[in-house]
């Protein structure tokens, strides 16, 4: 664990990152408690400038405080990046590792069905799926998780087909070990590496699609989100620039943040980057 | 006296911080005179390949770099000269051929393009006076129909046609030096044999100074004039081949003599008349599968295993040896049910395992187990030793106290020390990976043991020591081993009964001595012929001095 803290911090950006990703989460986890009230609530005068009237960072054309509207709307875009992701990861590991380790028409079917998927535009898909399923929180994951699966199939597929052949695999196979226990616990371990590094960059797209969604008009109404307050400040965007302007900020920077994190892993985790010092 | 090409003094090549050792050749002096080979031999790690590296000016700078001595090369200092000269010196004056041909040729360009663009880039000549002298040097390396090969990508020759070629390249500008780090290790015997040759032509044709690197005192025996044996970057011992080879001095050199495999049968041993295993016309072909939709055309077809009979003996050790393609790892894998057969019988124990699903396969497992090639990868690197070698036992239904009791049991019968039971593989080298895979095969108790080139990625002194456990393990299980080898050397010591393969047919069988003695085939001579270093080895036997 030290030794692999070694390897990450190498990177100046990826540590820089990690703490930009800190201050996100810990804003998310106390949001409650530095603001209180529910962010939807009219808090005072419509169309403050930051600093004014009490709010740190202005306040909507309904007088919601944009501040409030920010710390929550971390929570909710977090929660839902990842646990699309991990949805996402684990039915792309189910899919890759069938199709990776039994090959032939088991493959073709599985990565046919998965061509479906990645053949749609995947934000379009998104809007469709929320569409039907009508605006929820839970919706938005199903959304983004049917999405973003065919990347990770596809990755532990390629994974799963070069290790399946590797001499301690066939190990295996010679002591009689079952198909099960050999995807578990021989193979999968020895691809987690590069599944983590796609799955943190995931978290990223996660949060664009859910702002995506929430500007159009598609998230959830009852949870404020950062989508959701630029959508609602645009139409007022040279009168009130702060409204819009400050969300953007906070998507901009987490998914820079999570974005290097995932480089960081990456460097540290793939043995072939980690001769280049 | 000849003229001195290349004298080296005092280097020193300094390795990166962190690294085993400080300095990767360190104090080492020789000197390289025209129309000599000098051969460099060591184990790997010895820093040889660096050696011939440095003297290229392509040490992977800065974290490798000469930090002391002189490179002289016909009166200049290749550490201090500039990049420029070097450039013009690379090629031209100093070339060299690598291990691999297939990396060192580009793989999008004609090998008549690329031996183009070194006369371009080194001398003015017109294109057709160029195109002529790349014909004629593809001629001078025996390349047949050198037009076509003219025309040809690298991926379309053979190993040892890419081999010619890369020499011929090597040898267009007539250079001074020509450095060989490991040319025939990756070929077939047959074909090392020819590419020896061609060197040895070459260097008499053209009066060439030859750097030889390489591991294998068979072709040291074959090619040098001069040896210099290595040794974790010092120099142990130089001098005529016919010092080093027949009267070593430095204990290093005498260890890794002794431990070369010779080409001599092992003594005949009593043929038990129990059949443990028969393989009975079995058949494997590749490549013949069909697509869903049934979209693209049906690949090649290769008949990677034909109609091959096979029978091993209780306490014997039967070496299936054939060069690479021959299909005898398919065999191997075949006749331990990694792969499925076309048709054909494997009997043990009077029941036939190839018609076996795979569940009724399963305790049919632990009667015959597998040793692999590579100690680096048949190892997964996540999962601890011990777990590793108990894992089979627990799988065959024992309860973990007596699997962990079997695996301390066999971590010291393979000469371990028992604290690797907690130590993942990545904390050991090659020669004490491959005792833990022979460790994990023993787990189940087998009584047949399949070990599919199990010393091929080893430095010879460990090679000795990994078959004389084979051969231990073997007298003391009462174990019967196929043994398949590339190496008639290694063949010869461990095997009582030999299988010649090529393209998935067995040629000739028969008792190893019986087989060296009088070889039917024609392959089988082929290949008893181009072993390296037989004159050396016949010389040995009568010379009482080498032990």
């Amino acid at each position: 664990m030290i030794e692999f803290w070694k390897l990450y911090s190498r990177s100046h950006s990826a540590v820089l990152g990690l703490g930009i990703l800190g201050l996100v989460i810990f804003v998310a986890a106390i949001a409650g408690l530095i603001f209180p009230d529910d962010p939807f609530r009219l808090a005072g005068q419509p169309m403050s400038l930051p600093g004014t009237n009490g709010f740190l960072l202005g306040s909507d054309t309904l007088g919601r405080d944009v501040a409030a509207g920010i710390a929550h709307g971390a929570k909710t875009s977090l929660l839902i990046g990842l646990v699309a992701t991990l949805a996402a990861v684990f039915i792309g590991i189910f899919f890759g590792a069938l199709a990776g380790y039994y090959g032939g028409r088991i493959d073709d079917m599985l990565m046919r069905i998965t061509e479906i998927f990645q053949t749609i535009p995947s934000f379009v898909f998104a809007i469709l799926l929320v569409a039907i399923m009508k605006p929820s929180i839970e919706s938005i994951v199903i959304a983004i998780t049917v999405v973003s699966w065919p990347g990770v199939a596809r990755l532990v597929r390629g994974e799963f087909l070069s290790l399946k052949n590797r001499e301690f695999v066939q190990a295996c196979h010679t002591l009689g070990m079952d198909d099960l226990r050999i995807m578990m616990r021989e193979i999968l371990p020895n691809c987690l590496s590069p599944i983590i590094v796609i799955g943190s960059l995931m978290v990223a797209t996660a949060i664009l699609i859910e702002s995506g969604l929430a500007f159009l008009g598609l998230g959830d109404p009852n949870i404020m989100s950062w989508g959701f307050q630029i959508g609602a400040g645009r139409t007022m965007l040279r009168s009130a620039w702060w409204v819009c302007t400050f969300p953007g900020i906070a998507i901009l920077v987490t998914v820079l943040a999570i974005n290097l994190v995932g480089e960081g892993l990456n460097d540290a985790l793939n043995p072939r980057l980690r001769e280049r010092r | 006296m000849t003229h001195k090409l290349l004298d080296i003094s005092d280097l020193h090549i300094a390795l990166p911080y962190g690294a085993d050792r400080p300095h990767a050749v360190e104090g080492l002096s020789i000197a390289l005179a025209q129309g000599e080979t000098l051969c460099v031999v060591g184990e790997s790690g010895s820093g040889k390949s660096l050696l011939g590296r440095a003297v290229m000016g392509l040490l992977p700078a800065p974290h490798v770099h000469v930090d002391q001595g002189e490179i002289n090369f016909n009166g200049e200092d290749i550490v201090k000269t500039s990049y420029d000269r070097l450039r013009q010196i690379r090629g031209s004056e100093i070339s060299m051929i690598f291990q691999e041909p297939m990396t060192a040729l580009n793989p999008v360009m004609t090998i008549g393009d690329q031996i183009d663009e070194i006369f371009r880039f080194h001398v003015d000549m017109p294109g057709k006076v160029r195109a002529q002298r790349s014909l004629k040097l593809l001629e001078d390396v025996n390349l047949p129909d050198p037009v076509h090969i003219m025309a040809a990508y690298p991926h379309q020759l053979s190993g040892g046609q890419r081999q010619r070629a890369m020499i011929a390249m090597a040898l267009a500008l007539d250079p001074k030096i020509l450095i060989a780090d490991e040319p025939t290790t990756a070929l077939d015997v047959t074909t090392q044999a020819q590419i020896l040759k061609l060197i040895k032509d070459m260097q008499i044709a053209y009066n060439t100074g030859v750097l030889f690197i390489t591991h294998d005192f068979g072709v040291v025996a074959d090619i040098a004039d001069r040896v210099v044996v290595m040794q974790k970057g010092l120099v142990v011992e130089t001098g005529t081949v016919e010092q080093v080879l027949n009267h070593p001095e430095h204990p290093y050199t005498k260890g890794l003599i002794a431990a070369v495999p010779r080409l001599q049968p092992r003594k005949a041993r009593k043929r038990s008349d129990e059949v443990v295993l028969n393989v009975h016309q079995l058949n494997k072909t590749f490549g013949s599968e069909r697509r869903l939709f049934g979209f693209g055309k049906s690949g090649r077809v290769v008949k990677a295993v034909q109609n091959v009979d096979l029978e091993l003996r209780r306490g014997e050790t039967v070496g299936v040896v054939g060069e690479s393609g021959s299909g005898k790892s398919t065999l191997a894998r075949c006749i331990i049910r990694l792969m499925e057969n076309d048709s054909g019988k494997i009997i043990l124990d009077g029941t036939d395992i190839n018609e076996l699903g795979r569940a009724a396969m399963r305790p049919w497992r632990a009667k015959i187990q597998m040793v692999f090639q590579d100690p680096f990868a048949s190892l997964n690197p996540r999962i601890k030793v011990g777990d590793i070698i108990s894992q089979g036992p627990v799988i065959q239904g024992y309860s973990k106290a007596e699997a962990r009791n079997t695996a301390m049991d066999l971590i010291s019968i393979v000469g371990l020390d028992e604290r690797a039971y907690d130590r993942y593989p990545h904390e050991f080298s090659g020669g004490q990976r491959q005792r833990i895979g022979i460790a994990r095969a023993l787990a189940l108790k087998p009584e047949i043991l399949i070990a599919d080139e199990p010393v091929s990625a080893l430095d010879v002194s460990i090679q000795a020591q990994i078959l004389n456990l084979l051969d231990e393990i073997r007298e003391q299980m009462n174990l019967s081993m196929i043994f398949i080898t590339h190496d008639l050397r290694v063949a010869a010591q461990v095997c009582d009964q030999l299988a010649v393969m090529r393209y998935g047919e067995i040629v000739e069988t028969g008792a190893t001595a019986e087989l060296f003695a009088a070889p039917q085939h024609s392959y089988t001579q082929a290949l008893l012929a181009a072993v390296p270093g037989q004159d050396w080895k016949q010389e040995a036997q009568v010379d009482p001095a080498v032990a």
